[in-house]
């Protein structure tokens, strides 16, 4: 394998990746796991980019880092106490989440790596055009408007569901 | 870089996910925990439109390439609605039992 400047960068994102979302899991402070989930957030962008999916990497930057990730922060901050900051982990679970976490990456690697349709796919010589006006004309126009009105109706209800929820009861 | 890099990566992702839903002890950091198998999902998505052709026969189109983007989108949509009503019912839990531990809102345990 070649191993120019792209690969390189690929790797550089992937490692990005997989060694915060590490931290997202393994850091004791629910605050610097949230930092570590805004670096994975951005190398998951950065994957879509290798992926060609432009518009979905801006999507992702601005829907999770700048929204939902935001809205973490807010919960930490409005739940957590000064001395409800550090996680506690109990022994026992942390073993049996372990083991099963491991057999289940050892079952997906098993039929990753055996399966025989998804060897040897490759993007070479298969470029697509700037993909935002694309996406846009098929969500408005063509076979995704039905979804798209459904997935909007459904992410208001479920805004004004939080709002009512979360706000205090007022007693009359 | 192949389809099996992604899946790779991808399913790393999920397990991770997978390890923090089941072992924290703090309702946001399972939250956390969701936001990445979300992440993996989508990213598997978008990595099969990107490699595997359907059948050339469903609608004798060549933009099929984009679906996986646009459930993507949707997943997006769908993640973000999922964090608001989890921190507004997080918020709830906080003022009703004073703590977020998930093993210590037990009212309904017999």
């Amino acid at each position: 394998m070649d191993f120019t400047l792209k690969t390189f960068i690929f790797y550089g994102f992937a490692l990005l990746t997989i060694g915060s979302a590490l931290a997202v899991v393994t850091l004791r402070n629910i605050v610097h796991t949230a930092f570590a989930l805004m670096v994975t957030l951005f190398g998951v962008a950065g994957l879509y980019v290798f992926l060609q999916a432009d518009f979905l990497a801006a999507t992702q930057v601005i829907v999770y880092v700048g929204g939902i990730l935001v809205l973490i922060l807010f919960g930490v901050m409005m739940t957590s106490g000064r001395l409800e900051m550090r996680i506690h982990i109990e022994r026992g679970q942390l073993l049996l989440g372990a083991g099963i976490s491991i057999a289940l990456l050892m079952l997906l690697l098993t039929v990753i790596a055996n399966m025989p349709v998804w060897k040897n796919l490759t993007d070479d010589g298969r470029s697509l055009e700037p993909t935002t006006e694309q996406i846009g004309t098929m969500i408005l126009q063509e076979k995704f408007l039905l979804p798209f009105e459904v997935v909007s109706v459904l992410l208001l209800v479920a805004l004004i569901g939080a709002a009512l929820i979360s706000r205090k009861e007022v007693r009359d | 870089m192949s389809l099996q890099h992604y899946l790779v990566i991808s399913s790393i992702l999920f397990t991770l996910g997978i390890f923090a839903v089941l072992t924290r002890k703090n309702a946001i950091s399972i939250l956390m925990g969701i936001e990445l198998i979300l992440n993996s999902c989508n990213l598997n998505f978008v990595a099969f439109s990107r490699f595997v052709e359907p059948a050339k026969n469903i609608v004798g189109r060549d933009d099929y390439l984009l679906d996986g983007q646009i459930i993507a989108i949707f997943g997006i949509v769908l993640a973000a609605a999922e964090a608001a009503v989890f921190l507004a019912i997080i918020l709830a839990i906080y003022r009703e039992f004073g703590s977020i531990r998930p093993d210590e809102v037990d009212t309904l345990k017999g």
